[in-house]
């Protein structure tokens, strides 16, 4: 028992967000948005998990769900052993200091009207971390830990770069000194050569400090070389998890294939036959009944019954779990047409 | 050789204000031959899209294209004709499609409406016709249900059916040159396939030039046939898209593609270009981006490089072209010194 207390930082169970959604003018009740449906997952200690998905398939939702940013409908939510959905008050503050985020959006994510130095003071102060002259010389040593320089303090947000906000949020986050962040596509506002800045940044921090990441992010090279782990959504679910190597190298689900033969690739020469998707994500509000996938999906032996069982997330081959009832395409049949095409 | 659809020949587009000038656009050259795809890659501040703008002359004050500028399109300047000549080449001869397609559509029309106004805009036929036409234009951008869909409007439509939309607006004239100003960063990556996927099969059904403007190497990789990389107000590297990829010359061309995390190649650690683009209103003297790079030596300070060609049609503004054995001679960029950056 107390070597999972141990290596389990994080354990979310049967995790659900439900908006109610309220249709048109008149206000009436159209079905609600299941944007977090079911989802069971968990880090350990010093681990990053990453999470991708389109839009709307929940990430950020689950994301604030767990730090109760947002309020869960459903599940529970366990950090280092402590059911966070039962704290309030105290008790919630507490672990709110273990467990932080850092926004996409550098620019509105800070108050324009306070220093950067003030707002990466103020979680020290409202956790009485520090006070006085001790909580500025904190705030100085976070700004070098994040590589800004430290006299940058006493300027306001407007002042800085997107790259250089971002690392302001990263020094906020820091400050209460948390186990865990949750990063939400930390790095997508960035220019490239930026974006790897921020990522070095990310890595340096967690092997210093030794964090846990909930990495989230829609760019799929970016998750391959920062995460140990990564969870792929779509519409509400995860519907694959396995180690970072596993996942790219040998996805199982057909969503899994399909998004990862979609990214662009900077080498001209490569011509892989890619799936292209037919149509969009559906609409969360009206889920398709079994598969969530089952409409776009390109298995070549997809049929009624992935419309009437709901996938289970089940262990294909060791710490690599899909939600698909069906054998695995075989990378031979997803190739078919390029095969035809040499001909 | 046939002469070029689009010649840009240095083109500067400055925004003046009271004390200073920005140069966001400083001296751009290139051309677009028909039917071929040419990419403008840069990042921000590099002054790529302010280059889109200038070709459609949609700069506003206090932007203006300087003197001496030349925008050869067709077989006539752009930069002589009147505002009403101009009006008659947007939408028409050249059509630009943006990056957020929700802000570039009327919310208060259906996109049908959207499309045939175009059409009756740029040509005489009725109300019927014109029409039909944007529902054809529908059809052929994928859309299941055209006729159906053409009355819908903006806001009930998704993202990547928008970008739909705007590709059919854009196209249904047939013009020789379309601009896509990063038309797929905001869509989802399933959703970029397929517009990518779109983009190429009516550049070669309709034989226009399309003329892209991304930030996104993997893209450019993916459908461009030249590639022009813009850093600082100018073009420093311009390449057929084999030739970029392969052998890329500048040294920012080699940093932006040693930044990127590529899937299924695992690095331990990214490399990164130290610094940030300076401020268009005071560009360094001698070569922009000397601060930042790891061969710069005292020439890179004193002389401002030219476009030095490398082999054919491959072109870099270094130095390094004519002392290539500097390239051995790597070191910490001045970005990166005395700066607390990790």
């Amino acid at each position: 028992m107390n070597e999972t207390r141990n290596t389990k930082l994080l354990e979310i169970t049967h995790l659900s967000k439900t908006f109610s959604a309220r249709g048109g003018l008149s206000g009436n009740k159209s079905g609600d948005i299941v944007a977090v449906n079911d989802v069971s997952f968990s880090i350990a200690r010093g681990e990053t998990l990453g999470v991708v998905g389109e839009s709307g398939c929940g990430k950020t939702t689950m994301g604030r769900a767990i730090l109760r940013l947002i309020e869960p409908t459903a599940g529970k939510v366990e950090f280092d052993g402590v059911d966070l959905l039962a704290l309030r008050g105290a008790g919630l503050r507490g672990m709110r200091r273990r467990m932080q985020i850092v926004f996409q959006d550098p620019f509105s994510s800070l108050n324009p009207r306070m220093t950067v130095g003030a707002a990466v003071k103020e979680g020290i102060l409202i956790h009485h971390i520090a006070e006085g002259r001790e909580a500025d010389q904190r705030v100085k040593v976070l700004f070098e830990e994040v590589g800004l320089d430290p006299a940058y303090a006493s300027r306001y947000p407007h002042e800085f770069s997107g790259g250089q906000r971002q690392r302001i949020g990263v020094a906020r986050a820091l400050a209460v000194e948390p186990e865990m962040i949750v990063c939400d596509e930390p790095v997508s506002a960035l220019d490239v050569s930026v974006q790897a800045q921020v990522i070095n940044l990310l890595q340096d921090l967690q092997r210093d400090r030794g964090l846990t990441y909930l990495f989230i992010a829609h760019d799929l090279s970016v998750v391959q070389h920062i995460a140990d782990r990564v969870a792929v959504m779509y519409l509400g679910r995860i519907v694959e998890i396995a180690s970072a190597a596993d996942l790219y190298a040998d996805p199982i689900m057909p969503y899994t294939q399909a998004l990862l033969s979609a990214v662009p690739r900077p080498e001209p020469a490569r011509h892989v036959a890619r799936i292209v998707l037919q149509g969009e994500p559906p609409s969360p509000a009206n889920p398709p009944p079994g598969c969530v996938f089952y409409p776009r999906c390109h298995h070549p032996r997809k049929d009624e019954a992935c419309t009437q069982i709901v996938p289970p997330l089940e262990e294909k081959t060791p710490g690599h779990f899909a939600a698909c009832i069906k054998e695995p395409p075989r990378a031979v049949e997803l190739l078919m047409p390029a095969a035809e095409e040499a001909r | 050789m046939s002469e070029p659809l689009l010649s840009v020949g240095d083109l500067r587009t400055y925004f003046h204000d009271a004390e200073t000038i920005a140069r966001a656009v400083d001296g751009v050259s290139f051309d677009v031959t028909r039917g071929e795809i040419v990419a403008v890659v840069g990042e921000s501040g590099s002054g790529k899209s302010v280059t889109a703008l200038s070709v459609l002359r949609l700069i506003r004050k206090p932007g203006r294209i300087e003197q001496g500028s030349r925008i050869f399109f067709e077989g006539r300047e752009i930069l002589d004709l009147s505002e009403t000549e101009m009006r008659d080449i947007r939408g028409n001869r050249i059509a630009m499609i943006f990056q957020e397609p929700m802000s570039a559509l009327n919310p208060v029309l259906t996109v049908g409406e959207q499309i045939a106004e175009v059409v009756r805009v740029h040509t005489d036929a009725s109300r019927h016709d014109a029409w039909e036409r944007a529902v054809e234009m529908l059809a052929l951008t994928g859309m299941s249900d055209p006729r159906e869909r053409a009355t819908a409007y903006p806001h009930q439509l998704s993202g990547g059916m928008r970008q739909r939309v705007m590709i059919a607006m854009a196209l249904v004239l047939k013009p020789a040159l379309l601009i896509a100003d990063e038309p797929t960063t905001a869509l989802d990556v399933t959703i970029q396939a397929q517009i990518l996927e779109l983009l190429q099969k009516l550049q070669e059904q309709l034989g226009m030039a399309v003329l892209l403007i991304t930030h996104d190497l993997g893209v450019v990789a993916e459908i461009a046939d030249r590639v022009v990389v813009m850093y600082g107000g100018e073009v420093v590297e311009r390449a057929t898209v084999t030739e970029l990829f392969g052998a890329p010359q500048h040294p920012y061309t080699e940093g932006l593609m040693n930044a990127m995390p590529r899937l299924n190649q695992q690095t331990e650690r990214l490399s990164t270009i130290p610094g940030i683009v300076p401020p268009s209103t005071a560009w360094p003297n001698g070569c922009r981006f000397r601060d930042r790079c790891s061969y710069a030596w005292e020439k890179c300070e004193m002389e401002h490089p030219p476009l030095y060609t490398i082999d054919g049609n491959h072109e870099s503004r270094c130095h390094l072209a004519v002392e290539p054995e500097r390239r051995e001679s790597s070191h910490e960029p001045i970005a990166a010194r005395g700066q607390v950056h990790r």
